[in-house]
């Protein structure tokens, strides 16, 4: 039997599409895990492909990785699942390993495949910052993947589809350790991963308010998106964490990626490799950046902006 | 305070090449490093130990060689270091083992500190597994840690929101990149952590042969062709010649 559990309904839809088609080449049911409070009703997930959707009634408030690892777990003993697809937010992959190691198990994270070998279920992820894919297989059940959103597309809705429900209480113990405050992040909603063009900055910009010379050059181009390196969303907090890209922000694959100012560390790299064309602009000649660019240009990013705008301008005109 | 930090030696990613004729990637060679968000947690243990009192002790499970790395760890600080040597097969179940019996075996622990992942694999399982093997809370992705005699606070950056979480000791935090600025030890300090110990403990001595439960079949290399015209004559020229390329290539709108 495949598991599927997110706390996201978006995510369980895209992994519930995946896990049907990997239970029915394996001649197996598909269940979705729902813990605690939940806007969704159970039928919809019938409805896109479940077979069973098993609610675990809890008093928990939110996402709590201890106790949700209990649950999870005795969600798995009592359906006797034997592949669990978990979402691969940052809830689900504090939550996967831990529950990996509950289980005494292999788990793979940020799968960018899985698929049937040889009877076996197996996995890709990229490794190496994006030098590397890595092919692994399970050698011991149950096998715990975590899936990132948009890999698969959803099902249709089949409103003629039926399955079971079940609610049930199961038990935990509470964890010493607990929430004290939950603070949601300023987010300007903005879509770097689906983005056709992306303007996107780095360190070499010196204050917040140059960052409008980036701009005034993501005007001119489709989408005028805007994106980042690590430090101008994490440290500096210049840009919202929707701009962010790279191994722990998005990945993104335009089809012009203008990298503004960024040195070109290899996990800035890991998220932009696979832009159809790359520019660097960078004052430094050394700059790594420019050896995973198309096109550079050597100069300061505060000249330079001004006079790509006008030429790009005067070009298009 | 009992601090644990555990690190790793990895090979510098950034300068991994893809051999042609195998498509595989070329390891052999390669600079190897602590991998650089485990020294983000050795740099986090020594200022809460600087805080409270107490001793910072490494864990490493990869390769004897690791120790001149080690060795860089104890120079920021650090008070002492195991090192396992194992092989890197890419089973998380089997290391987390050896770091909690290794962990254990230890004269208590209050803190244990991880980076959020290793920068080679960049699995984050190590974390989450090792707090699960300790019997321990885990606070993940911890951008700042408050830690006091009893307890702690830390701030979590979950990218969308920022959550606080409270605990009690022991509890295992995986730290990110931005917590702190590691501090590049002077040179006394290097000189002074020749005399720290460092001890090799034999994996057997630990738990008996752990079954693996996954295995890498395949390792492909991915390789990225860029066409590395770099423009560098004067500035008007350069954005000319960038711009028109740019409309050859149809990416201009």
């Amino acid at each position: 039997m495949v598991l599927i559990y997110s706390n996201d309904k978006k995510l369980n839809m895209e992994m519930l599409s995946k896990g049907r088609e990997l239970a029915d080449e394996l001649g197996k049911k598909v269940t979705v895990a729902v813990i605690g409070k939940s806007d969704t009703d159970p039928e919809e997930y019938i409805k896109q492909g479940a077979d069973k959707v098993f609610v675990a009634d809890t008093d928990l408030e939110s996402f709590k990785v201890e106790e949700y690892t209990e649950i999870l777990a005795g969600i798995i003993e009592k359906t006797g699942v034997e592949t669990i697809l978990i979402s691969s937010d940052k809830d689900g992959k504090e939550l996967a390993p831990r529950l990996a190691s509950m289980m005494d198990t292999g788990c793979v994270t940020e799968c960018t495949d899985v698929y049937i070998e040889d009877g076996n279920v197996t996995a890709e992820r990229i490794i190496y910052s994006g030098n590397a894919v890595a092919v692994e297989r399970f050698i011991k059940k149950p096998h715990i993947l975590t899936v990132p959103a948009k890999l698969f597309d959803p099902l249709e809705v089949d409103d003629s589809r039926s399955g079971e429900i079940i609610n049930e209480k199961v038990a935990y113990d509470e964890s010493p350790s607990k929430i004290l405050k939950v603070q949601q992040m300023e987010c300007e909603g903005v879509n770097v991963e689906d983005a056709t063009s992306i303007v996107s900055c780095g360190r070499g910009f010196k204050n917040k308010e140059d960052i409008k010379l980036a701009e005034e050059l993501a005007k001119l181009l489709p989408g005028e998106t805007i994106g980042c390196s690590r430090p101008l969303s994490a440290d500096l907090k210049w840009m919202t964490e929707d701009h962010w890209i790279g191994l722990s922000g998005h990945k993104v694959k335009p089809k012009i990626y203008i990298a503004i100012g960024i040195s070109g560390q290899i996990q800035h790299i890991a998220g932009m490799r696979d832009s159809d064309i790359i520019v660097a602009i960078n004052k430094d000649p050394e700059a790594l950046i420019f050896k995973s660019a198309d096109y550079g240009v050597v100069g300061d990013l505060y000249e330079v902006l001004p006079k790509l705008v006008d030429t790009i301008k005067a070009k298009i005109s | 305070m009992n601090i644990i930090v555990c690190a790793k030696e990895v090979v510098d990613v950034s300068e991994i090449k893809i051999d042609k004729n195998t498509n595989k990637p070329v390891l052999q060679g390669i600079d190897k490093k602590i991998s650089d968000i485990d020294k983000n947690a050795v740099e986090e243990a020594v200022r809460i130990r600087e805080k409270l009192g107490g001793k910072v002790t490494v864990v490493s499970v990869g390769p004897s060689e690791a120790r001149e790395y080690i060795k860089e760890l104890l120079a920021m600080g650090a008070d002492e270091a195991k090192i396992i040597p194992y092989p890197d097969t890419g089973d998380y179940n089997v290391v987390s083992t050896l770091l909690a019996a290794a962990i254990n075996n230890l004269e208590g622990y209050d803190i244990i500190l991880c980076g959020e992942a290793s920068i080679d694999l960049f699995s984050g399982q190590m974390g989450p597994r090792l707090a699960q093997k300790l019997g321990v809370p885990q606070i993940t992705y911890a951008k700042k840690i408050d830690a006091e005699d009893e307890k702690l606070t830390a701030d979590r950056d979950l990218g969308d929101k920022k959550i606080t979480t409270e605990s009690t000791y022991p509890v295992l935090l995986s730290v990110t990149k931005e917590i702190n600025e590691p501090r590049l030890p002077s040179l006394m300090e290097i000189l002074g952590a020749a005399n720290k110990p460092i001890e090799v403990v034999d994996h057997s001595s630990l738990v008996g042969e752990e079954d693996p439960v996954i295995e890498i079949i395949d390792v492909k290399g991915v390789s990225m062709e860029r066409k590395n015209i770099i423009f560098d004559d004067d500035l008007d020229e350069a954005v000319k010649k960038l711009v028109d390329n740019l409309a050859k290539d149809g990416a201009l709108g």
